[in-house]
């Protein structure tokens, strides 16, 4: 975890201040963040006795985190407003879903297909990154509210699709029996070859801290680590990947569209295909996250990728700051954890409470009063949006902001106090 | 270098129209501007200067009408074609990109001369981080000529006004331009900061780039352009050397009006 010290060799001028204090601040994120990737899996499992679920949930949450960096490229980079960035995650997922279980034999194929994983996760990438140059080309000449419109609809029609083409998707009825990603012998040890399903199942490989002799056991047939060491894996390798985009020729390109497209263009830019690139780049990323997805919960249905989704990966990247890499991975955990653990656990926490400080008066149902479970309950997304907003109120750049948002948001004010912006040239 | 030859000229513009509706804003101009020299573009507000620059950098589509660019039909290019091939230009209110580094600013300008592709963006190849080292060194080297190296890793807001503008050229000049459109350079200027820029346009000639510039001082139009069209309602109403068209009734007309 311990920092190294800004990287002076990195810069031929040796005076990018700024950028370093910046890149401490993230790379001290990402310490912590690493860190704590490595000890999760071992203290939830020393401290639930070796249960594995709070690892699946945590390897949930991954798929989070890689659907906010996604779309931090499309809107935190590239400045252009996407609200139906889940459609691409239901293309990722169906490509999984459909080319790696038995779902195509009641298809009008008739055949099913069942492609590895490791093959399918990078076509997935490749038809999400299809279809978001495909929704992009007619609709990147909009501009602003008008693009989100148009995303927003792409992100309707996706699930509707899926909802409406029983004999391909199974509509409501979803995809199950999806194929688990293959790890070779010598990864999983050789026990874990199909034939040995029962040996596993019987063995200790589901619960490592049981363990009374080292036997190397990862597969991802019955072990959420596999998955979680999986996601964590994508997460770096997406981290790397975007913040070298970032800090290259195409990174600018989108940060000067973001700043001004008109002034981009004069500067030789082709504004139509780097924000092309900026749509297809995001949309790969939830392109592979939902194979991952769809691998890992071993059912896709269309319900989970509504507008909820996209609006949800939203907030993350705004609450953690728009922008900035570790911000929106830190924003994408929080949300999270709120959605998935704190909410959900909040009626019977209340409950238990007030039992424990002799209001047990409350948990009853009283006339109107429908207890203080069922209440708290109703009022979860009350309390959901009441926390946004206090966050929102508190760190108006979101958690971790790049410097830019800090400066934005602070100039803001000045300039609606200041004289009416002079228009430009638009076209 | 004074001759009329088509190659000596790096902009030639034959009747080039621009209608907005029933709004005639640039009306059968032609005009040609020679290699290496400082070509000045005045008129009163509203004269269609700036429209005439749109349309030669492909913001807009001219209506009617050639532009040609050393000796290439440019004619509805797109504003990245015209970049690429080698036009730059500033604009009359500065749009710079606010919430990036000058020296940011600047390397955007060197992105059309840069080779970088997807694939080494990505993974950061050896190529790749030559480039970027390289793009940085010629930014600040730009900074430098500009005057503003100090400024390098501040934000292009946080600038003084006069120090956007210097700015502004220097991320032009980073597209390597063999012509540089300038939109107002000296607006706001004090008269100090005016010299300034005119010994930065005689610094630009010296690099071997043609200046072409809309400007409305005429202490700085008179001080460094060697040839003068003049614009009213869109129309070319005089052209040539300062002096002469200084002289010229149509001119005093049309910026002080009618003599009752």
């Amino acid at each position: 975890m311990t920092d190294s010290a800004p990287a002076k060799r990195r810069s031929p001028m040796g005076r990018l201040r700024l950028r370093e204090r910046m890149r401490d601040r993230d790379q001290a994120i990402y310490g912590v963040l690493l860190v704590a990737a490595l000890v999760y899996p071992m203290a939830t499992l020393f401290a639930s006795g070796g249960s594995t679920a709070y690892i699946a949930q945590a390897a949930h949450a991954g798929t989070w985190v890689l659907l906010a960096i996604g779309l931090n490229v499309v809107v935190g980079f590239a400045g252009l407003l996407d609200l139906g960035y889940a459609a691409f995650f239901a293309i990722g997922a169906y490509t999984y879903a459909l080319f790696a279980s038995s779902q195509l034999s009641a298809s009008p194929l008739h055949h099913n297909f069942h492609v590895p994983f490791w093959i399918m996760i990078v076509l997935g990438m490749f038809v999400a990154a299809g279809f978001g140059a495909l929704l992009g080309f007619p609709t990147l000449r909009l501009r602003g509210d008008y693009l989100a419109i148009v995303t927003l609809g792409f992100g309707e029609i996706v699930p509707q699709l899926s909802f409406n083409l029983p004999q391909w998707t199974g509509g409501i009825n979803a995809i199950g029996g999806i194929d688990q990603p293959w790890l070779p012998a010598w990864i999983t040890g050789p026990w874990a070859g199909a034939n040995n399903v029962a040996l596993i199942q019987n063995s200790t490989c589901r619960n490592p801290l049981a363990q009374t002799q080292f036997i190397p056991c990862f597969s991802f047939a019955f072990d959420p680590i596999a998955f979680y060491v999986l996601i964590v894996i994508l997460i770096i390798g997406a981290v790397i990947l975007v913040t070298n985009l970032y800090r290259s020729r195409l990174g600018r390109a989108w940060m000067a569209i973001r700043e001004d497209e008109v002034a981009a263009a004069a500067m030789g830019i082709n504004t139509v295909t780097t924000k092309l690139l900026a749509f297809a780049i995001g949309a790969s990323f939830s392109g592979f996250a939902g194979a991952y997805y769809g691998a890992s919960f071993d059912l896709v249905s269309p319900d989970d990728f509504l507008f909820v989704v996209s609006i949800t990966v939203l907030v993350m990247i705004v609450l953690g700051g728009m922008g900035n890499i570790p911000g929106v991975i830190v924003g994408a955990l929080v949300i999270y954890f709120v959605l998935y653990t704190l909410l959900p656990s909040l009626a019977s926490n209340a409950e238990s409470f007030a039992n424990n400080f002799g209001l047990s008066s409350l948990t009853r149902q009283n006339g109107e009063w429908p207890g203080l479970y069922a209440e708290v309950q109703r009022l979860q997304f009350l309390i959901y949006g009441l926390i946004l907003v206090l966050i929102m109120l508190l760190r108006p750049q979101g958690l971790f902001p790049s410097r830019i948002r800090e400066q934005e948001l602070k100039h803001a004010v000045s300039q609606e106090e200041g004289s009416a912006v002079e228009e430009g040239v638009r076209v | 270098m004074s001759t009329d030859s088509d190659g000596d000229n790096v902009l030639v513009l034959t009747n080039l129209t621009k209608r907005f509706g029933g709004l005639v804003a640039v009306d059968n101009v032609s005009l040609h501007i020679k290699r290496g020299e400082v070509f000045a573009l005045i008129g009163p507000n509203g004269a269609g200067k700036t429209t005439l620059f749109n349309n030669v950098t492909g913001l807009f589509q001219p209506t009617a009408g050639r532009v040609i660019f050393d000796g290439r039909d440019i004619t509805g290019s797109k504003p990245h074609q015209v970049a690429r091939l080698g036009i730059a230009r500033t604009f009359q209110n500065i749009r710079l990109f606010d919430y990036m580094t000058c020296i940011d600013n600047v390397r955007v300008g060197r992105h059309v001369r840069m080779q970088a592709k997807l694939w080494d963006s990505l993974f950061k190849t050896r190529r790749e981080r030559r480039e970027e080292v390289r793009v940085t060194d010629e930014a600040m080297e730009l900074l430098r000529f500009v005057g503003i190296q100090r400024q390098a890793n501040q934000y292009a807001r946080n600038l003084p006004y006069g120090q956007q503008r210097r700015l502004e050229i220097a991320r032009a000049l980073a597209t390597d331009p063999k012509l540089l459109l300038l939109d107002e350079p000296a607006a706001g200027f004090t008269p100090q900061e005016k010299v300034e820029l005119m010994a930065l346009v005689h610094k630009i000639l010296d690099r071997g780039i043609t200046v072409f510039l809309i400007e409305h001082d005429m202490k700085v139009v008179m001080g460094i352009s060697e040839r003068i069209v003049v614009l009213d309602h869109g129309e070319k109403i005089a052209e040539g050397p300062p002096e002469e068209v200084r002289k010229d009734a149509r001119v005093i007309e049309a910026y002080l009006g009618k003599s009752a």
